[in-house]
Parts: structure tokens; sequence; C-alpha cells
């Protein structure tokens, strides 16, 4: 096939060819650069600035923006609630999703089993908007149907105003969240456990190892790549958080539930310190850039493999 | 953790040396795991339906009723509950979603297409620096440059119109299309080609009329992907679309949620029905999404 290949690019040798064929990459390419790279160059610039979307007036003030951030109270729990938003999301979404797939794979009959995967990812299919709106219903003190539960199973005790206290509203986003996208990882993660040689499993049975071992054993090394590289896109997706946060609790109440995405919209278009905004823009594209840089190494060892 | 995982890489062999003694136990107790984990699995299978079913049943409540018992079913079902938010504004935000997703659809399908088949199969100068441009954007999430890109969208006069949120989709899904569609047509042969271009066909001929149909799996994936995407995006659409006619569900519906304060069944029904399409498009091409996530993810 490389050799086919190369006689197909021999033919085309020709300088004006070449332009011509380049035309095929060229929208991609300008979109990239215009869309994507210049932003986040520019946004980086504009994090050294002081401005007003109102006012034409910009100030250089170096790394002020940053020092702001650092003795900022709601940006260190803007970033705590991103990071217990990408534990937790770990946790079920790689950890517990992990266990499922390998059980379902495991347990239950294929047709059956394919039932259950299409079930379990539909929230996914599903805006964050429409989950969130839902979940803001379902979180209520009095009608909600947490505190319903929690009173018919006679757990009262524990019945809360979940959205409403500065203690558990993130946690309540965070659940909505793991309750929206466990399925999503599911469904990847079965699709690695199915690439698991069988002979491996059978082999081991016949040893008499029993399902939990084989799945330490067998399943969680196997399937590391794939666990790998999950754990860097839900870490990433967990500082990009934006959509639930805002319609669930606006980051409220009192801030107790800011995260990184929703303190840049309010600090950029409520409080108008533009520059600001941009540095915490900068903040984040720098965590997310960073586990970005992770899983491309991540891949790129696993293709020298 | 990474610890255990190294010391368990040869565990495979491992395991066959060391056996666990047989006993009674084994012969009950798959059954009884068994049994456990059909439970989990059904609960967890309630606890993702149910909510979503109550959800489209209370549309059909009265507000009286959703607070006084949530969980029964609709006494008598108010079908024009769904028909008030279908005029309250839903099918204005559908029309915006669809046209702001199938364009977007459209665009990245075609424009990552070509950059796949010019970067694969094409003799083009620099051909190495883009590709690395292509998908080392895929580790930039533009989100996090609201503040420059409202900004951009201004100068370019295209701020708070459809275009705005079409380019923006199309932009920042190219390179993970692109990379998708090219990793298919490297595992394509290439011998069609060939012929077709000995028999005289021009490259774009050949595009349309050999690589489009050969790659047709993975193309119908990436727009599956990219209709759940532009679908349900949020952030930009709120950032940059504020005239009220132009915006898409997601933006709309949490803007209705404010307007109708606490009209819950109209609220209720106005989710459901912005929730169906896409429901309805994963389970008839369920096999195209996982196709299409197993391809972008586990390569």
């Amino acid at each position: 096939m490389n050799a086919t290949t190369a006689t197909l690019k021999a033919r085309g040798v020709r300088p004006a060819r070449r332009l011509r064929h380049a035309l095929y990459a060229a929208p991609a390419l300008a979109l990239i650069a215009l869309f994507v790279y210049y932003p986040i160059v520019e946004n980086i610039r504009l994090s050294l600035y002081k401005y007003s979307a109102f006012s034409p007036v910009t100030r250089f003030v170096g790394l002020e923006n940053y020092r702001q951030a650092a003795q900022d109270p709601v940006f260190w729990q803007a970033l705590l609630n991103n990071i217990a938003y990408a534990v937790v999301s770990v946790v079920f979404q790689v950890g517990a999703a992990l266990v499922l797939a390998a059980a379902l794979e495991e347990l239950i009959g294929r047709r059956l089993r394919g039932v259950l995967r299409t079930v379990y990812f539909i929230p996914a299919a599903v805006s964050m908007t429409v989950t969130g709106l839902l979940f803001q219903f379902l979180y209520q003190p009095d009608a909600g149907m947490v505190n319903g539960a929690l009173r018919a199973v006679g757990l009262s005790s524990l019945e809360h105003d979940w959205l409403g206290d500065p203690g558990t509203a993130i946690w309540g986003v965070i659940a909505m969240s793991q309750w929206q996208s466990f399925g999503y990882t599911t469904m990847l993660l079965t699709v690695a456990v199915q690439r698991v040689p069988r002979e491996l499993y059978e082999s081991a049975h016949m040893d008499g190892a029993g399902r939990v071992r084989t799945f330490f054993t067998i399943t969680v090394p196997m399937v590391r790549e794939m666990t790998g590289l999950l754990v860097i896109l839900t870490v990433s997706q967990a500082f990009l958080v934006f959509n639930e946060v805002m319609v669930m609790t606006g980051g409220g109440p009192s801030n107790s539930s800011q995260v990184l995405g929703t303190w840049l919209y309010a600090s950029a278009f409520t409080g108008d310190d533009m520059g600001y905004a941009s540095a915490v823009g900068t903040v984040m594209f720098l965590i997310t850039f960073a586990a970005g840089a992770l899983q491309l190494i991540h891949s790129r060892r696993k293709a020298a493999q | 953790m990474t610890l255990t995982l190294d010391t368990e890489r040869s565990a495979p062999h491992a395991e066959t040396s060391t056996t666990t003694s047989p006993g009674t136990a084994r012969r009950i107790r798959p059954a009884v795991t068994r049994l456990l984990a059909c439970c989990v699995f059904a609960a967890l299978a309630v606890a993702v339906l149910y909510p979503l079913c109550w959800m489209a049943l209370s549309g059909l409540k009265t507000n009286g009723e959703i607070f006084s018992d949530p969980w029964s079913l609709p006494g008598e079902p108010h079908w024009e509950t769904y028909a008030d938010a279908w005029d309250q504004g839903v099918l204005r935000y559908l029309l915006n979603s669809a046209l702001v997703t199938s364009a977007s659809v459209l665009a990245v399908v075609l424009i990552s297409a070509w950059a796949a088949y010019g970067l694969t199969r094409l003799d083009i100068p620099c051909s190495q620096p883009a590709l690395l441009l292509v998908l080392g954007a895929m580790m930039l999430s533009p989100t996090v440059a609201l503040v420059p890109l409202s900004q951009l969208l201004q100068a370019l006069g295209i701020y708070d119109t459809y275009w705005a949120l079409i380019v923006l989709y199309t932009a920042f899904k190219v390179p993970f299309t692109t990379f998708l569609i090219r990793a298919y047509l490297l595992g394509l042969p290439t011998e069609v080609e060939e012929a077709a271009h000995i028999d005289g066909a021009s490259r774009w001929q050949i595009f349309w009329r050999v690589v489009v149909p050969m790659a047709r799996p993975i193309l119908v994936s990436a727009a599956m992907l990219q209709a759940l995407f532009a679908w349900n995006e949020y952030a930009f659409a709120l950032v940059f679309i504020t005239d009220d006619r132009l915006k898409t569900l997601p933006v709309g519906l949490a803007d209705m949620a404010g307007r109708l304060n606490s009209d819950w069944p109209m609220l209720f029904a106005g989710l459901t029905i912005a929730a169906l399409p896409m429901i309805v498009v994963f389970l008839l091409g369920q096999r195209h999404f996982v196709r299409g996530l197993a391809e972008g993810v586990g390569k």
C-alpha cells in the first residue's frame, strides 16, 4: 500500500499541481488557524491587559490579572470545584464504568447486553440544559423526587435543599453529570473489553481464578490504553465544565458552585473585567493543554509499541 | 495506580501457574453474583430511564399534580401543554438548532474529508506541518477563549448571526473529524483510486466517485457525532447569540425556564421535545455512533 501511495504522490511533482492539491486542505487549515489557534494566542495576550467591553482604553498591566486571580477566593473555590469534578468523574466514569462494562460482558447475554448499553447511553444524547433543568426540579426541597425518595425509604433526616445550600450545590451538579455521562464511557470501555482475547479468561478460569480476580489481573491491564486515555479526556472535560453549572445553579449560592468556566463568563460578561476573564481562560487552557499533551504522548507511545 | 498496573502487566501468565483450590462455593457463588449484578444492571437502567420518562409524562400533567403527587401518572393527559410549549418558542428554537446543526454537520464532514484526502493521498507542500497543525488543534479547546472569540466574531460582522455558531461548531470539530477520517482512509486500499486515475479521472472526480463512497461508514459516524455536539452545545450559543429569534434549543430552553417562572408542565414538555430528536437519531444510528467513538478514542 505504501508503494501505491508513493506512485500516486510521485505523479504530482509539478509545483502548480502541488498547490492545487493544497486547496483540499486549505479550508480546514484556514478555519483552524482563525478560530482555534488565533483566539487562544490572543487570549494569552489579552490576559496581560486591563480593559472593559465598553471603553476602548486598554492598559497593559503585566501579570496583574494573575495576581488578582491568586488573591481571589472565588477563583480558588472554582478551581477546587473543578478538581472535585475531575476526581468524582474519574472514579465513576472510568473506574465504575469499567467494572460495569466488564460485568456486562461477563454476566449478560449478547442481546440484553446491547440493550442495556444503549439504555445507559441515552442521557448522553440529551443536552446538559435539558438534564440540568430536569434535575433542578428533582433536587427541589419539597416536590423534588430526590427528597421524596429519601422520605420513602425512611431517611427523611437526609432531606436537603440540595442546590440551595452552598455546601451541597456543586455536589448536586456533579452527581447529575455522572448520571448523564457514565453510559458514554461504559460504551467506549465495552469496545476495549471486547478486544481482550477470550482465551486469556478461559485459561485463567480453568486454573480456578474467579471473576473478581480475572478482572484485576486480565481486564484492567489489558484495557489500560483506553482507561488511560479516558482518564485524560475526563479530567480535561472536567476543567471545561460550563453548561450544567450555568443552568442548575449559575455558580451560586454565593459563588459556592462556581467553576472556572462560569467564573470566566461572569467576570467577562457580568463583571466586565475582560482582562481578568482572559487570565482565568489561560489557566483553563494550561490545564487542558497539559492533559491534551499527555494524551498525545500516550497515543504516540501506543503507536510506537 | 501505575505501580499496580505495571506489576500486573505479566499477570495473565503468572495466573496460570498459581491455581486457587476449587471448592463447592465456586458453583453457588457465580449464581448469586449473577443475580446481584442483574439487580444492579436493572436498577441502573431504571435510574437512567425513569427521570426521562417522568419528564415526558410530567409535560402532560397540571402544575398542581406535579407538586401534590409527583410520582403518579397524569390523571388526564393534557396534550395541549405540548402544543403550547411548541408555540411558546420551542418550534423557533428547534428550527434554529436544526439549521445550525445541519449546516455544521455538512460543513465539518466536507471540509474534514477534503483535508483528510489531501493529507493522505495527495502531494501537498508542507504536508507534515499541516498535519501537525490540524491534529495539534485537538488538544485545544477554544471555549477557554470566549473573550477574544467574541471580539473576532464582531470584527468579522457575524456576531449574533447563525454564521457565528455554524463557523465555530465547524472549526472546533474539524481537527477531530479530520483525524477520524484520515485514520479510516489510511486503512483503505488505494487500488481503486489508482485505477480511476489511470482511466483519466480527475482528483475531484476520484474524491467524489471513489473516496466518498468507500469512506461512507466513517463519514456517517462523523456526521452523527457532530450532530450530537452541535445540537447540544451551550457555551458558544449562550455568548454569541443575543437575538431571541436566533437562539438554539439549549439556550432557548434555559431562557424559557426563567420566563415561564415555574410553569413546570410547559417546561417539561419543551425539554422533552428538545431531547427527542437526538435520542431518536442515536437509537437509529447507534452502530455508527459507537464506531465513531471507538475509532476516535481507541486509536
